[in-house]
């Protein structure tokens, strides 16, 4: 007994330290994800699904789940052939690749809007030929795709690239010994071993998409019905002290979240599939 | 090296398998066009602005109040995270307890939930009329609308850094050496001072980094709580807002600029004190 004692804490110090730290969590984490679903359905749910089926609430949860189906899988794409190149092959400058590929985490989501509208926007350096042209970006939705697609950019990539270095290259070495081509290769060697992980930065990737609220807000324009998506929805609805119908919207981000969370734990605890590091 | 593709050589070493030119030149690709000249605008932008206006606009005294709130109240958020993000981290590495799965999955809320919903969410509960502020407001303690309000966003959002951070190097640390500390008769508080926070100090230093630069460039979850307050609780983020929004795009991206640098020269100095301690712990 008293050689395991030494390497642990006592009875009593475990239970402090176990007790501050739910204490903590359960004020900090626990209490305003509580908060969003009490302040929703405050006065009933009939009033709750009043606050959702309105046309403006229906509309931005149109666009935020078109936002994320174009943006998701071009991240998807990238992400795939960005980390098949760097774990594939060897090459000069692979870190550095690495370093730019993650650099969307280190910018502001604010200035990682501020860049498009700089690009794109009316006082903007392609702002007079995309007038000109009658294309809009700005203020309309290819602008916040682009914002999205932008912030979301890592996450299929730095989730992959531990995973597949990990791998390393044998199987595919054997498969196109063996006769396969690059595809075949790809889709019966690569992408059964990395599914899991692949589906893991899908889900971080999608919850972000759909979330996202800094820079989509700066290239939004804020139009009802027409560029407001579901974060945005929420702050004009909190600015105008519709509460119940804020809390509503961003109790089904809320679910979102909870759905992402549940469907991430059970890949790790079922698949054992361990992800690298902090996430975003 | 006298052979013709010996250049090519050099760069990339050959291989058998197919798809370096597709895979490599699509990724270079699109990451020039979605990600490397749009943030090369910003700079491009500040360059075109003429040092003395750039610095006018960029270091005006509501700018520079805005970037001291914004470090200041991202480094406070990031030393509580460093403190109970160990904690966290510590416990679910080290003891079992009922509930512990959940407890490890909630811990990637802040990662999953949008930040507008966490913001809405804290001011809920810390508006002097909130679930929390409604009893610390009869005592004169004011949450919301202050620097603690936004302290207290950034902590939501920073502390899934930390945990993230170290539990993977918490688990990894063998008991052994712990036991071997305690045999030469360390007590297990020397044990832990000694041992174990050398050896978990980069990773912990490694999260509050990350914790940090979130905190920095963070919107969405403090715009409501914060008040914003110009000179008072106007965090960098919103300045820039504020400034697009009166179509002041100099302005916006000399205070963006300036962000920029100091975070990434923060975050280049953190990596420096990590380089050198791990060179001292090699060594």
């Amino acid at each position: 007994m008293s050689q395991r004692a030494i390497v642990t804490e006592s009875r009593f110090a475990r239970g402090l330290l176990i007790g501050s730290a739910l204490a903590f969590l359960g004020f900090f984490l626990l209490l305003p994800l509580v908060a969003v679903f009490s302040e929703a359905l405050k006065q009933g749910v009939g009033t709750f699904w009043d606050a959702v089926k309105e046309p403006d609430a229906l509309a931005s949860i149109r666009l935020t789940l078109l936002i994320a189906a174009i943006s998701v899988p071009l991240n998807v794409v990238f992400g795939i052939a960005a980390s098949w190149a760097i774990t594939k092959y060897s090459f000069r400058g692979k870190s550095l690749l690495i370093t730019l590929i993650d650099l969307p985490f280190s910018v502001s989501p604010v200035v990682s809007g501020l860049i498009f509208v700089l690009l794109f926007g009316a006082h903007g350096w392609l702002g007079p030929w995309l007038s000109a042209h009658d294309v809009k970006i700005i203020f309309a939705v290819p602008g916040i795709i682009l914002a999205t697609v932008f912030i979301t950019f890592p996450f299929v990539a730095r989730e992959l690239i531990p995973l597949m270095m990990e791998q390393g290259k044998d199987d595919e070495e054997a498969a196109v010994s063996l006769g396969a081509n690059g595809w075949q290769t790809f889709w019966h060697v690569t992408l059964p071993n990395i599914r899991w992980g692949l589906l893991y930065g899908v889900l971080l990737c999608n919850a972000r998409a759909m979330g996202e609220f800094g820079a989509v807000s700066v290239v939004s324009g804020h139009i009802r019905g027409l560029t407001n998506t579901m974060p945005l929805h929420v702050e004009i609805l909190y600015n105008e002290y519709d509460f119940v119908g804020a809390f509503a919207v961003a109790s089904l981000l809320a679910v979102l979240a909870l759905v992402t969370l549940v469907a991430k734990s059970v890949l790790e605890w079922r698949f054992d599939y361990h992800h690298g590091g902090a996430g975003h | 090296m006298n052979r013709p593709f010996s250049k090519r050589n050099r760069w990339r070493q050959p291989s058998v398998l197919p798809g370096f030119g597709l895979t490599f030149g699509f990724s270079l690709g699109w990451l020039t066009l979605i990600v490397l000249i749009p943030l090369a605008t910003i700079f491009l932008k500040s360059a075109g602005m003429g040092w003395s206006d750039f610095i006018k606009v960029g270091f005006s005294e509501r700018a520079v109040a805005a970037y001291r709130l914004s470090f200041g109240t991202a480094a406070a958020a990031g030393l509580v995270n460093a403190i109970f993000g160990l904690l966290v981290a510590w416990v679910l590495v080290r003891y079992s307890f009922p509930g512990k799965k959940i407890v490890n999955a909630l811990v990637d809320l802040p990662f999953a939930l949008p930040t507008a919903v966490a913001g809405i969410a804290l001011t809920a509960l810390y508006a002097p009329n909130g679930w929390i502020g409604q009893y610390l407001d009869p005592l004169g303690i004011k949450i919301a609308f202050t620097r603690i309000g936004i302290i207290i966003a950034l902590v939501f959002i920073g502390l899934p850094f930390v945990v993230r951070s170290v539990e993977p190097v918490l688990a990894d640390l063998g008991k052994d050496v712990e036991e071997a500390a305690a045999t030469l008769g360390a007590t297990r508080r020397q044990t832990f001072t000694r041992v174990i926070f050398p050896a978990i100090g980069p990773a912990l230093l490694t999260g509050f980094a990350l914790a940090f630069a979130r905190g920095v460039g963070e919107y969405g979850s403090v715009i409501f709580i914060s008040g914003n307050m110009p000179g008072k609780t106007e965090i960098a983020p919103l300045l820039i807002v504020t400034q697009l929004e009166q179509y002041a795009y100099d302005g916006a991206t000399a205070i963006a600029t300036v962000m920029m640098i100091a975070s990434f020269a923060i975050l280049l100095g953190i990596n420096l004190v990590q380089a050198w301690s791990r060179g001292r712990a090699g060594a």
